[in-house]
Protein backbone atom coordinates (compact mmCIF):
# COMPACT_ATOMS: atom_id res chain seq x y z
CA UNK A 1 0.00 0.00 0.00
CA UNK A 2 1.37 3.07 -0.79
CA UNK A 3 2.76 6.33 1.45
CA UNK A 4 0.64 9.24 0.26
CA UNK A 5 -3.57 9.09 0.65
CA UNK A 6 -5.46 9.53 -2.23
CA UNK A 7 -8.30 11.94 -0.28
CA UNK A 8 -7.02 13.87 2.61
CA UNK A 9 -10.00 15.26 4.84
CA UNK A 10 -9.39 18.00 7.34
CA UNK A 11 -11.00 18.92 9.97
CA UNK A 12 -14.33 18.92 7.95
CA UNK A 13 -17.53 21.11 9.82
CA UNK A 14 -21.25 20.92 8.88
CA UNK A 15 -23.60 23.21 10.65
CA UNK A 16 -27.37 24.24 10.10
CA UNK A 17 -27.84 27.08 11.91
CA UNK A 18 -25.98 29.95 12.67
CA UNK A 19 -24.07 28.83 15.88
CA UNK A 20 -23.59 30.74 19.21
CA UNK A 21 -21.51 31.28 21.85
CA UNK A 22 -22.69 28.49 24.25
CA UNK A 23 -22.13 26.03 21.36
CA UNK A 24 -18.66 26.96 20.44
CA UNK A 25 -17.70 24.18 23.13
CA UNK A 26 -18.78 21.21 22.29
CA UNK A 27 -18.67 19.96 26.10
CA UNK A 28 -20.86 22.68 26.56
CA UNK A 29 -24.27 22.08 29.11
CA UNK A 30 -26.64 23.68 25.96
CA UNK A 31 -25.28 21.40 23.69
CA UNK A 32 -27.39 18.12 23.71
CA UNK A 33 -25.94 15.56 21.84
CA UNK A 34 -25.07 17.62 18.70
CA UNK A 35 -28.19 20.08 19.04
CA UNK A 36 -27.53 23.56 20.69
CA UNK A 37 -30.61 24.61 22.95
CA UNK A 38 -29.60 27.45 23.00
CA UNK A 39 -29.61 29.12 19.24
CA UNK A 40 -31.02 26.03 17.83
CA UNK A 41 -28.12 25.34 15.88
CA UNK A 42 -27.29 21.64 14.81
CA UNK A 43 -23.63 20.54 14.36
CA UNK A 44 -24.25 17.57 11.64
CA UNK A 45 -20.32 17.20 11.69
CA UNK A 46 -18.27 18.31 13.89
CA UNK A 47 -14.13 18.47 13.31
CA UNK A 48 -13.80 15.00 11.13
CA UNK A 49 -10.29 14.14 9.58
CA UNK A 50 -9.18 11.27 8.02
CA UNK A 51 -7.26 9.91 4.89
CA UNK A 52 -7.89 7.33 2.81
CA UNK A 53 -5.01 5.51 1.01
CA UNK A 54 -4.93 4.07 -2.98
CA UNK A 55 -6.68 0.78 -3.25
CA UNK A 56 -7.88 0.69 0.60
CA UNK A 57 -11.43 0.34 1.41
CA UNK A 58 -12.45 3.07 4.80
CA UNK A 59 -15.92 2.42 6.65
CA UNK A 60 -17.99 4.58 8.44
CA UNK A 61 -20.26 3.40 11.24
CA UNK A 62 -22.51 5.05 13.32
CA UNK A 63 -25.86 5.71 14.37
CA UNK A 64 -28.81 7.21 12.31
CA UNK A 65 -28.25 11.21 12.72
CA UNK A 66 -24.44 10.61 13.44
CA UNK A 67 -23.42 12.69 10.71
CA UNK A 68 -21.92 10.03 8.05
CA UNK A 69 -24.39 10.65 4.72
CA UNK A 70 -23.80 14.53 5.56
CA UNK A 71 -20.32 14.07 5.19
CA UNK A 72 -20.62 11.98 2.25
CA UNK A 73 -22.50 14.48 0.63
CA UNK A 74 -19.60 17.01 1.57
CA UNK A 75 -17.53 15.46 0.34
CA UNK A 76 -19.13 14.50 -2.97
CA UNK A 77 -20.21 18.23 -3.21
CA UNK A 78 -24.21 17.47 -3.03
CA UNK A 79 -23.87 20.29 0.17
CA UNK A 80 -21.85 23.02 0.80
CA UNK A 81 -19.55 21.99 4.53
CA UNK A 82 -19.21 25.22 6.51
CA UNK A 83 -15.31 24.43 7.20
CA UNK A 84 -12.87 22.20 6.58
CA UNK A 85 -10.38 20.90 3.84
CA UNK A 86 -10.51 18.14 1.44
CA UNK A 87 -7.41 17.29 -0.92
CA UNK A 88 -7.61 14.91 -3.43
CA UNK A 89 -3.90 13.39 -4.81
CA UNK A 90 -4.38 13.31 -8.85
CA UNK A 91 -3.07 14.96 -11.24
CA UNK A 92 -4.05 18.52 -11.38
CA UNK A 93 -5.67 18.47 -8.63
CA UNK A 94 -2.57 18.11 -6.17
CA UNK A 95 -1.86 20.83 -3.41
CA UNK A 96 -5.92 22.81 -3.91
CA UNK A 97 -8.60 22.73 -1.55
CA UNK A 98 -11.44 20.87 -3.57
CA UNK A 99 -14.26 22.24 -1.43
CA UNK A 100 -12.91 26.02 -2.37
CA UNK A 101 -12.90 24.78 -6.38
CA UNK A 102 -15.64 26.80 -8.76
CA UNK A 103 -18.67 24.50 -9.31
CA UNK A 104 -17.03 23.54 -12.87
CA UNK A 105 -13.98 22.18 -11.30
CA UNK A 106 -16.15 20.19 -8.79
CA UNK A 107 -18.35 19.00 -11.52
CA UNK A 108 -14.88 17.93 -13.38
CA UNK A 109 -14.03 15.82 -10.19
CA UNK A 110 -17.82 14.66 -9.65
CA UNK A 111 -17.36 13.30 -13.50
CA UNK A 112 -13.71 12.22 -13.55
CA UNK A 113 -12.39 11.26 -10.10
CA UNK A 114 -15.12 10.32 -8.11
CA UNK A 115 -18.22 7.56 -8.17
CA UNK A 116 -20.63 7.70 -5.81
CA UNK A 117 -23.58 5.48 -5.03
CA UNK A 118 -26.52 6.34 -3.08
CA UNK A 119 -28.79 4.71 -0.55
CA UNK A 120 -31.68 5.40 -2.78
CA UNK A 121 -31.04 4.72 -6.38
CA UNK A 122 -33.74 7.46 -7.38
CA UNK A 123 -30.56 9.86 -6.30
CA UNK A 124 -28.07 8.18 -8.71
CA UNK A 125 -30.51 7.26 -12.06
CA UNK A 126 -32.78 8.67 -14.16
CA UNK A 127 -35.59 6.26 -13.64
CA UNK A 128 -37.07 7.29 -16.88
CA UNK A 129 -33.77 6.62 -19.62
CA UNK A 130 -32.36 3.41 -20.36
CA UNK A 131 -30.23 1.52 -17.94
CA UNK A 132 -27.24 1.76 -20.25
CA UNK A 133 -28.29 5.15 -20.84
CA UNK A 134 -27.74 5.87 -17.50
CA UNK A 135 -24.13 4.58 -17.43
CA UNK A 136 -23.25 6.21 -20.44
CA UNK A 137 -24.62 9.81 -19.06
CA UNK A 138 -21.16 9.64 -16.83
CA UNK A 139 -18.81 8.52 -19.92
CA UNK A 140 -20.84 11.53 -21.42
CA UNK A 141 -20.37 13.93 -18.95
CA UNK A 142 -16.35 12.97 -18.60
CA UNK A 143 -16.31 13.88 -22.47
CA UNK A 144 -16.91 10.56 -24.33
CA UNK A 145 -18.66 10.53 -27.62
CA UNK A 146 -18.36 7.75 -29.41
CA UNK A 147 -21.68 5.49 -29.14
CA UNK A 148 -20.26 2.10 -29.95
CA UNK A 149 -17.68 2.19 -27.14
CA UNK A 150 -20.04 3.41 -24.60
CA UNK A 151 -22.28 0.90 -25.61
CA UNK A 152 -19.55 -1.99 -25.18
CA UNK A 153 -18.26 -0.63 -22.11
CA UNK A 154 -21.87 0.09 -20.50
CA UNK A 155 -22.98 -4.15 -21.46
CA UNK A 156 -19.02 -5.15 -19.86
CA UNK A 157 -20.35 -3.83 -16.55
CA UNK A 158 -24.04 -4.51 -16.58
CA UNK A 159 -22.58 -8.05 -17.05
CA UNK A 160 -20.07 -7.98 -14.52
CA UNK A 161 -23.17 -6.58 -12.28
CA UNK A 162 -25.34 -9.61 -13.11
CA UNK A 163 -27.85 -7.63 -15.13
CA UNK A 164 -29.16 -9.47 -18.05
CA UNK A 165 -28.06 -7.91 -21.32
CA UNK A 166 -31.61 -8.23 -22.58
CA UNK A 167 -33.11 -5.90 -20.21
CA UNK A 168 -29.90 -3.17 -20.83
CA UNK A 169 -32.73 -0.86 -22.63
CA UNK A 170 -35.10 -1.09 -20.22
CA UNK A 171 -35.30 1.79 -17.32
CA UNK A 172 -34.46 0.92 -14.05
CA UNK A 173 -38.27 2.00 -12.85
CA UNK A 174 -38.84 -1.19 -14.08
CA UNK A 175 -36.20 -2.92 -11.92
CA UNK A 176 -36.33 -4.33 -8.11
CA UNK A 177 -34.77 -2.55 -5.61
CA UNK A 178 -31.55 -4.65 -5.98
CA UNK A 179 -31.40 -4.46 -9.23
CA UNK A 180 -31.22 -0.47 -9.64
CA UNK A 181 -28.70 -0.41 -7.23
CA UNK A 182 -26.72 -2.55 -8.98
CA UNK A 183 -27.11 -0.47 -12.30
CA UNK A 184 -25.99 2.62 -9.80
CA UNK A 185 -23.11 0.69 -9.12
CA UNK A 186 -22.45 0.06 -12.83
CA UNK A 187 -22.95 3.84 -13.48
CA UNK A 188 -20.39 4.83 -10.56
CA UNK A 189 -17.69 2.56 -12.25
CA UNK A 190 -18.52 3.30 -15.75
CA UNK A 191 -14.83 5.84 -15.99
CA UNK A 192 -12.77 3.63 -13.41
CA UNK A 193 -13.20 6.68 -10.98
CA UNK A 194 -9.78 6.45 -8.62
CA UNK A 195 -12.60 6.91 -5.37
CA UNK A 196 -15.68 5.42 -4.85
CA UNK A 197 -18.51 6.47 -2.59
CA UNK A 198 -21.02 4.12 -1.35
CA UNK A 199 -23.61 5.60 1.05
CA UNK A 200 -25.61 2.43 2.97
CA UNK A 201 -25.76 0.28 -0.40
CA UNK A 202 -27.14 -2.70 1.28
CA UNK A 203 -29.96 -1.09 3.30
CA UNK A 204 -33.25 -2.22 2.30
CA UNK A 205 -32.41 -5.01 0.06
CA UNK A 206 -33.13 -8.50 1.08
CA UNK A 207 -30.17 -10.85 2.22
CA UNK A 208 -29.48 -12.84 -0.99
CA UNK A 209 -29.08 -9.87 -2.72
CA UNK A 210 -27.31 -8.03 0.07
CA UNK A 211 -24.70 -10.53 -0.43
CA UNK A 212 -24.63 -10.55 -3.91
CA UNK A 213 -23.89 -6.67 -3.94
CA UNK A 214 -21.29 -7.09 -1.38
CA UNK A 215 -19.57 -9.83 -3.05
CA UNK A 216 -19.84 -7.33 -6.32
CA UNK A 217 -18.19 -4.74 -4.60
CA UNK A 218 -15.25 -6.92 -2.83
CA UNK A 219 -14.57 -8.36 -6.37
CA UNK A 220 -14.64 -4.53 -7.95
CA UNK A 221 -12.56 -3.29 -5.03
CA UNK A 222 -9.55 -6.43 -5.86
CA UNK A 223 -9.74 -6.22 -9.47
CA UNK A 224 -9.40 -2.38 -10.05
CA UNK A 225 -7.76 -1.30 -7.03
CA UNK A 226 -10.46 1.87 -6.35
CA UNK A 227 -9.93 3.50 -2.94
CA UNK A 228 -13.64 3.42 -1.49
CA UNK A 229 -15.44 4.94 1.75
CA UNK A 230 -18.00 2.93 2.36
CA UNK A 231 -21.17 4.24 5.32
CA UNK A 232 -22.72 2.15 6.85
CA UNK A 233 -25.09 1.49 10.25
CA UNK A 234 -24.82 -2.01 9.12
CA UNK A 235 -21.29 -3.79 11.37
CA UNK A 236 -21.89 -7.02 9.31
CA UNK A 237 -21.21 -4.51 5.91
CA UNK A 238 -17.81 -2.53 7.70
CA UNK A 239 -16.73 -6.22 8.81
CA UNK A 240 -17.11 -7.78 4.82
CA UNK A 241 -15.56 -4.32 3.31
CA UNK A 242 -13.85 -2.45 5.53
CA UNK A 243 -9.82 -3.00 5.96
CA UNK A 244 -10.39 0.10 8.37
CA UNK A 245 -13.22 2.01 10.18
CA UNK A 246 -14.29 4.64 12.01
CA UNK A 247 -16.92 5.12 14.40
CA UNK A 248 -19.32 8.35 14.26
CA UNK A 249 -21.39 9.36 16.72
CA UNK A 250 -23.00 13.32 16.88
CA UNK A 251 -21.22 14.41 13.81
CA UNK A 252 -17.60 13.50 15.52
CA UNK A 253 -15.53 10.52 14.95
CA UNK A 254 -14.69 8.50 18.05
CA UNK A 255 -12.56 5.86 17.24
CA UNK A 256 -10.64 4.96 14.34
CA UNK A 257 -8.53 1.74 13.17
CA UNK A 258 -8.45 -1.50 11.79
CA UNK A 259 -11.74 -2.74 11.44
CA UNK A 260 -11.20 -6.34 13.00
CA UNK A 261 -9.46 -4.44 16.57
CA UNK A 262 -12.52 -2.26 16.82
CA UNK A 263 -14.92 -4.71 16.47
CA UNK A 264 -12.69 -7.09 19.11
CA UNK A 265 -11.97 -4.86 21.16
CA UNK A 266 -14.50 -1.47 21.27
CA UNK A 267 -12.53 1.68 23.22
CA UNK A 268 -15.29 3.90 23.44
CA UNK A 269 -18.51 3.06 25.38
CA UNK A 270 -20.62 3.48 22.48
CA UNK A 271 -18.52 1.17 19.85
CA UNK A 272 -18.88 -1.03 22.88
CA UNK A 273 -22.44 -0.97 22.89
CA UNK A 274 -22.66 -1.20 19.01
CA UNK A 275 -20.73 -4.14 18.86
CA UNK A 276 -22.23 -6.27 21.65
CA UNK A 277 -25.87 -5.37 19.86
CA UNK A 278 -24.57 -7.27 16.77
CA UNK A 279 -26.78 -10.53 16.37
CA UNK B 1 -64.56 57.79 -29.58
CA UNK B 2 -61.81 55.60 -31.31
CA UNK B 3 -58.36 56.01 -30.41
CA UNK B 4 -55.38 56.30 -32.68
CA UNK B 5 -53.27 52.87 -31.62
CA UNK B 6 -50.05 52.58 -31.00
CA UNK B 7 -47.46 52.03 -33.63
CA UNK B 8 -46.41 48.70 -33.61
CA UNK B 9 -49.31 47.66 -31.20
CA UNK B 10 -46.93 48.15 -28.04
CA UNK B 11 -46.05 51.48 -26.19
CA UNK B 12 -42.43 52.90 -26.36
CA UNK B 13 -41.08 51.49 -23.36
CA UNK B 14 -42.36 47.85 -24.10
CA UNK B 15 -40.74 47.86 -27.40
CA UNK B 16 -37.37 49.10 -25.92
CA UNK B 17 -37.59 46.54 -22.95
CA UNK B 18 -37.65 43.92 -26.05
CA UNK B 19 -34.63 45.98 -27.96
CA UNK B 20 -33.09 45.62 -24.96
CA UNK B 21 -33.53 41.42 -24.29
CA UNK B 22 -32.13 41.48 -27.96
CA UNK B 23 -29.19 43.03 -27.74
CA UNK B 24 -28.45 41.13 -24.60
CA UNK B 25 -29.29 38.25 -26.68
CA UNK B 26 -27.37 39.07 -29.73
CA UNK B 27 -24.22 39.88 -27.96
CA UNK B 28 -24.27 36.49 -25.81
CA UNK B 29 -25.07 33.84 -28.92
CA UNK B 30 -27.32 31.28 -27.96
CA UNK B 31 -27.88 32.47 -24.72
CA UNK B 32 -31.43 32.96 -23.59
CA UNK B 33 -32.37 35.79 -22.44
CA UNK B 34 -35.67 36.58 -19.78
CA UNK B 35 -38.24 39.14 -20.78
CA UNK B 36 -41.46 40.62 -19.90
CA UNK B 37 -43.66 38.79 -22.65
CA UNK B 38 -46.26 40.83 -23.06
CA UNK B 39 -49.99 40.09 -23.53
CA UNK B 40 -51.25 39.64 -27.19
CA UNK B 41 -54.31 39.73 -29.10
CA UNK B 42 -53.46 36.41 -29.91
CA UNK B 43 -52.80 33.30 -27.21
CA UNK B 44 -49.33 32.96 -26.03
CA UNK B 45 -48.01 29.69 -28.25
CA UNK B 46 -48.77 30.80 -31.41
CA UNK B 47 -46.22 32.98 -32.44
CA UNK B 48 -46.44 35.84 -29.58
CA UNK B 49 -42.70 35.36 -29.15
CA UNK B 50 -41.82 36.03 -32.71
CA UNK B 51 -44.63 38.33 -32.80
CA UNK B 52 -43.31 40.77 -29.97
CA UNK B 53 -39.59 40.66 -31.61
CA UNK B 54 -41.36 41.69 -35.27
CA UNK B 55 -43.16 44.94 -33.48
CA UNK B 56 -40.09 45.89 -31.91
CA UNK B 57 -38.02 45.49 -34.62
CA UNK B 58 -39.91 47.14 -37.08
CA UNK B 59 -40.44 50.61 -38.61
CA UNK B 60 -42.24 52.59 -41.05
CA UNK B 61 -39.95 51.22 -44.38
CA UNK B 62 -39.97 48.09 -43.68
CA UNK B 63 -41.27 44.76 -45.73
CA UNK B 64 -42.46 41.58 -44.10
CA UNK B 65 -43.12 38.33 -44.52
CA UNK B 66 -44.59 35.84 -42.57
CA UNK B 67 -44.40 32.02 -42.91
CA UNK B 68 -46.03 29.37 -40.86
CA UNK B 69 -45.17 25.61 -41.51
CA UNK B 70 -43.39 27.13 -45.06
CA UNK B 71 -46.43 28.53 -45.91
CA UNK B 72 -47.30 32.45 -46.65
CA UNK B 73 -51.01 31.87 -46.85
CA UNK B 74 -51.66 29.83 -43.87
CA UNK B 75 -54.12 30.81 -40.80
CA UNK B 76 -51.74 31.88 -38.31
CA UNK B 77 -49.47 33.78 -41.25
CA UNK B 78 -52.36 35.34 -42.45
CA UNK B 79 -53.36 36.95 -39.25
CA UNK B 80 -50.14 38.02 -37.80
CA UNK B 81 -49.56 39.83 -40.72
CA UNK B 82 -53.12 41.66 -40.65
CA UNK B 83 -52.16 42.40 -37.20
CA UNK B 84 -48.41 44.07 -37.91
CA UNK B 85 -49.91 46.11 -41.34
CA UNK B 86 -53.38 47.14 -39.62
CA UNK B 87 -50.49 48.52 -36.14
CA UNK B 88 -47.67 49.68 -38.82
CA UNK B 89 -48.91 50.09 -42.18
CA UNK B 90 -45.83 48.28 -43.56
CA UNK B 91 -46.19 46.83 -46.75
CA UNK B 92 -45.94 43.21 -46.67
CA UNK B 93 -45.05 40.58 -49.51
CA UNK B 94 -44.31 37.20 -49.87
CA UNK B 95 -41.05 37.01 -51.85
CA UNK B 96 -38.54 36.10 -49.78
CA UNK B 97 -35.91 38.11 -51.29
CA UNK B 98 -38.16 41.38 -51.14
CA UNK B 99 -38.29 41.65 -47.31
CA UNK B 100 -36.61 42.77 -44.77
CA UNK B 101 -38.17 41.18 -41.55
CA UNK B 102 -39.40 37.50 -42.09
CA UNK B 103 -41.00 35.94 -39.69
CA UNK B 104 -41.01 32.49 -39.72
CA UNK B 105 -42.36 29.06 -38.04
CA UNK B 106 -40.95 25.73 -38.50
CA UNK B 107 -38.67 26.73 -41.43
CA UNK B 108 -36.03 28.86 -42.34
CA UNK B 109 -36.52 29.94 -46.22
CA UNK B 110 -34.75 27.66 -49.58
CA UNK B 111 -33.62 30.94 -50.37
CA UNK B 112 -30.35 32.59 -49.46
CA UNK B 113 -30.84 34.78 -46.44
CA UNK B 114 -29.07 38.71 -47.10
CA UNK B 115 -27.03 40.91 -44.54
CA UNK B 116 -29.99 42.88 -45.08
CA UNK B 117 -32.62 40.67 -43.33
CA UNK B 118 -33.71 39.93 -40.08
CA UNK B 119 -35.12 36.17 -39.89
CA UNK B 120 -37.34 36.06 -36.63
CA UNK B 121 -38.12 32.49 -35.45
CA UNK B 122 -41.13 31.41 -33.03
CA UNK B 123 -40.38 29.02 -31.01
CA UNK B 124 -42.68 26.77 -28.32
CA UNK B 125 -40.12 25.68 -26.03
CA UNK B 126 -36.54 27.44 -26.06
CA UNK B 127 -34.68 25.03 -23.18
CA UNK B 128 -32.54 21.90 -24.88
CA UNK B 129 -32.34 20.37 -21.29
CA UNK B 130 -36.04 20.19 -20.24
CA UNK B 131 -36.49 16.80 -21.10
CA UNK B 132 -33.55 15.74 -18.53
CA UNK B 133 -34.37 18.67 -16.34
CA UNK B 134 -38.27 20.26 -15.35
CA UNK B 135 -36.55 22.74 -13.41
CA UNK B 136 -36.05 26.68 -14.21
CA UNK B 137 -32.90 27.11 -12.05
CA UNK B 138 -31.30 23.68 -12.53
CA UNK B 139 -31.10 24.41 -16.27
CA UNK B 140 -30.05 27.64 -16.04
CA UNK B 141 -27.14 26.26 -13.60
CA UNK B 142 -26.08 23.80 -16.08
CA UNK B 143 -25.92 26.38 -19.13
CA UNK B 144 -24.01 28.66 -17.14
CA UNK B 145 -21.72 25.52 -16.18
CA UNK B 146 -21.51 23.93 -19.58
CA UNK B 147 -23.17 21.06 -18.36
CA UNK B 148 -24.87 19.93 -21.51
CA UNK B 149 -24.69 15.92 -21.05
CA UNK B 150 -28.41 15.45 -20.79
CA UNK B 151 -28.51 16.95 -24.32
CA UNK B 152 -26.10 14.46 -25.57
CA UNK B 153 -27.70 11.55 -23.31
CA UNK B 154 -31.13 12.29 -25.25
CA UNK B 155 -29.74 11.69 -28.50
CA UNK B 156 -27.84 8.38 -27.06
CA UNK B 157 -31.18 7.52 -25.90
CA UNK B 158 -32.46 7.38 -29.25
CA UNK B 159 -29.95 6.00 -30.65
CA UNK B 160 -30.41 2.98 -28.07
CA UNK B 161 -33.86 2.84 -29.17
CA UNK B 162 -34.27 3.87 -32.74
CA UNK B 163 -30.37 3.17 -34.64
CA UNK B 164 -30.16 6.61 -35.13
CA UNK B 165 -30.55 10.38 -33.66
CA UNK B 166 -34.24 10.58 -34.44
CA UNK B 167 -34.97 14.11 -34.15
CA UNK B 168 -37.86 15.13 -36.19
CA UNK B 169 -36.85 19.09 -35.21
CA UNK B 170 -35.25 20.93 -32.88
CA UNK B 171 -32.51 18.95 -33.35
CA UNK B 172 -29.69 20.77 -30.60
CA UNK B 173 -27.08 23.34 -31.63
CA UNK B 174 -24.10 24.70 -30.06
CA UNK B 175 -23.84 28.15 -30.88
CA UNK B 176 -20.49 29.68 -30.99
CA UNK B 177 -19.14 26.88 -29.46
CA UNK B 178 -20.78 28.32 -26.45
CA UNK B 179 -24.55 27.66 -25.23
CA UNK B 180 -26.41 24.80 -26.54
CA UNK B 181 -29.70 26.31 -28.11
CA UNK B 182 -32.81 25.17 -29.34
CA UNK B 183 -32.95 26.07 -32.91
CA UNK B 184 -37.11 26.48 -32.88
CA UNK B 185 -39.17 23.77 -33.91
CA UNK B 186 -37.35 23.68 -37.60
CA UNK B 187 -36.70 20.57 -39.19
CA UNK B 188 -33.09 19.43 -39.21
CA UNK B 189 -32.92 20.07 -42.74
CA UNK B 190 -32.18 23.70 -41.64
CA UNK B 191 -29.94 23.32 -39.10
CA UNK B 192 -27.03 23.91 -41.34
CA UNK B 193 -28.85 27.19 -43.10
CA UNK B 194 -28.09 28.72 -39.29
CA UNK B 195 -23.92 28.12 -39.42
CA UNK B 196 -22.46 31.10 -40.56
CA UNK B 197 -25.83 32.67 -41.76
CA UNK B 198 -25.66 36.20 -43.31
CA UNK B 199 -28.85 37.39 -41.52
CA UNK B 200 -29.45 38.38 -38.35
CA UNK B 201 -31.72 35.29 -36.67
CA UNK B 202 -33.69 36.25 -33.61
CA UNK B 203 -35.80 33.81 -31.55
CA UNK B 204 -38.38 34.75 -29.59
CA UNK B 205 -40.73 32.33 -26.70
CA UNK B 206 -43.82 34.22 -25.46
CA UNK B 207 -44.95 31.58 -23.10
CA UNK B 208 -41.50 30.82 -22.06
CA UNK B 209 -40.46 34.40 -22.23
CA UNK B 210 -37.13 33.99 -23.31
CA UNK B 211 -35.18 35.75 -26.70
CA UNK B 212 -32.27 34.47 -28.00
CA UNK B 213 -30.36 34.80 -31.25
CA UNK B 214 -27.72 34.32 -33.64
CA UNK B 215 -25.51 36.92 -34.96
CA UNK B 216 -24.26 36.85 -38.34
CA UNK B 217 -21.60 35.10 -39.57
CA UNK B 218 -21.53 32.74 -36.24
CA UNK B 219 -20.88 29.33 -35.85
CA UNK B 220 -23.45 26.72 -35.34
CA UNK B 221 -23.13 23.32 -34.61
CA UNK B 222 -25.63 20.60 -34.57
CA UNK B 223 -25.06 17.93 -32.24
CA UNK B 224 -23.49 14.87 -33.18
CA UNK B 225 -21.50 11.56 -31.81
CA UNK B 226 -18.49 10.52 -33.41
CA UNK B 227 -19.90 7.34 -35.07
CA UNK B 228 -23.33 8.83 -35.69
CA UNK B 229 -23.18 12.32 -37.63
CA UNK B 230 -25.25 14.62 -38.03
CA UNK B 231 -27.70 14.14 -40.95
CA UNK B 232 -30.26 16.07 -42.58
CA UNK B 233 -33.80 14.67 -43.94
CA UNK B 234 -33.05 12.53 -47.29
CA UNK B 235 -35.70 13.32 -50.07
CA UNK B 236 -33.40 11.22 -52.65
CA UNK B 237 -34.75 10.50 -56.01
CA UNK B 238 -37.47 12.71 -54.72
CA UNK B 239 -38.90 16.26 -56.88
CA UNK B 240 -41.46 18.80 -56.03
CA UNK B 241 -44.26 17.80 -58.51
CA UNK B 242 -44.96 21.28 -58.86
CA UNK B 243 -41.71 23.00 -59.90
CA UNK B 244 -39.34 19.75 -60.00
CA UNK B 245 -37.08 21.10 -57.44
CA UNK B 246 -34.79 18.32 -55.75
CA UNK B 247 -32.80 19.79 -53.31
CA UNK B 248 -35.44 21.35 -51.35
CA UNK B 249 -37.50 20.08 -47.88
CA UNK B 250 -40.39 18.75 -49.29
CA UNK B 251 -44.13 17.96 -48.00
CA UNK B 252 -45.61 14.08 -48.89
CA UNK B 253 -48.96 14.24 -49.88
CA UNK B 254 -50.73 11.27 -50.06
CA UNK B 255 -54.01 11.34 -52.10
CA UNK B 256 -56.87 9.69 -49.55
CA UNK B 257 -59.07 8.09 -52.93
CA UNK B 258 -56.05 6.47 -54.90
CA UNK B 259 -53.60 6.34 -52.09
CA UNK B 260 -50.57 7.88 -54.10
CA UNK B 261 -47.81 10.01 -52.58
CA UNK B 262 -46.44 12.69 -54.52
CA UNK B 263 -43.68 15.47 -53.07
CA UNK B 264 -44.12 18.88 -52.79
CA UNK B 265 -41.76 22.16 -51.83
CA UNK B 266 -42.86 23.10 -48.30
CA UNK B 267 -41.62 26.55 -48.87
CA UNK B 268 -44.42 28.03 -50.81
CA UNK B 269 -42.43 31.25 -52.07
CA UNK B 270 -39.71 29.08 -53.07
CA UNK B 271 -42.14 26.88 -55.69
CA UNK B 272 -43.83 30.10 -56.75
CA UNK B 273 -40.79 32.06 -57.93
CA UNK B 274 -39.45 28.32 -59.30
CA UNK B 275 -42.34 27.85 -61.51
CA UNK B 276 -43.01 31.49 -62.63
CA UNK B 277 -39.36 31.58 -63.97
CA UNK B 278 -40.00 28.32 -65.33
CA UNK B 279 -43.11 30.06 -67.08
CA UNK B 280 -41.36 32.95 -68.50
CA UNK B 281 -38.64 31.34 -69.78
CA UNK B 282 -41.07 28.76 -71.58
CA UNK B 283 -43.46 31.09 -72.94
CA UNK B 284 -40.36 33.51 -74.29
CA UNK B 285 -38.49 30.59 -76.19
CA UNK B 286 -41.99 29.68 -77.99
CA UNK B 287 -42.73 33.41 -78.77
CA UNK B 288 -38.79 33.95 -80.56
Amino acid sequence: MSETPILQVKHLQKQFGTGCPHCLDKESVYVEKNYCTSCGTVHAVRDVSFDLYPGEVLGIVGESGSGKSTMLQGLYFDSDMTAGEVYINQPGLAGHNVLNLSSQQKRYIRNHVYGMVYQNPVHGLKMNFSSIGNIAEKMIAAGNRHVGSMEKRGEELLENVHIPLRRRKEEPQNFSGGMQQRVQIAKALSNNPPILFLDEVTTGLDLSVQASVLDLIKQIQRELHISMVVVSHDLAVIRMLADRSIVMLNGEIIEKGLTDQILEDPQHEYTQQLVYSLL
Amino acid sequence: MITKPHFAFFDEGSKKEIRRATLKAVAIPGYQVPFASREMPIARGWGTGGLQLTLSLIGKDDVLKVIDQGADESVNAVSIKKLVRHTTGVSVTEDTGEANIIQSRHRIPEKQLREDQILVLQVPNPEPLRKVEAREYLTKRMHAEDDYSGAWLLLFEQIMKYGRMSTGAEHPVYVNGRYMMTPSPIPRFDNPKMHQSKALILLGAGREKKIFAVPPYTDVKSLAFDDYPFAVESFEGKACKLCGSTDVFLDEIIDPDTGERSYQCNDTSFCMEHLNAKEKEEVENSYV
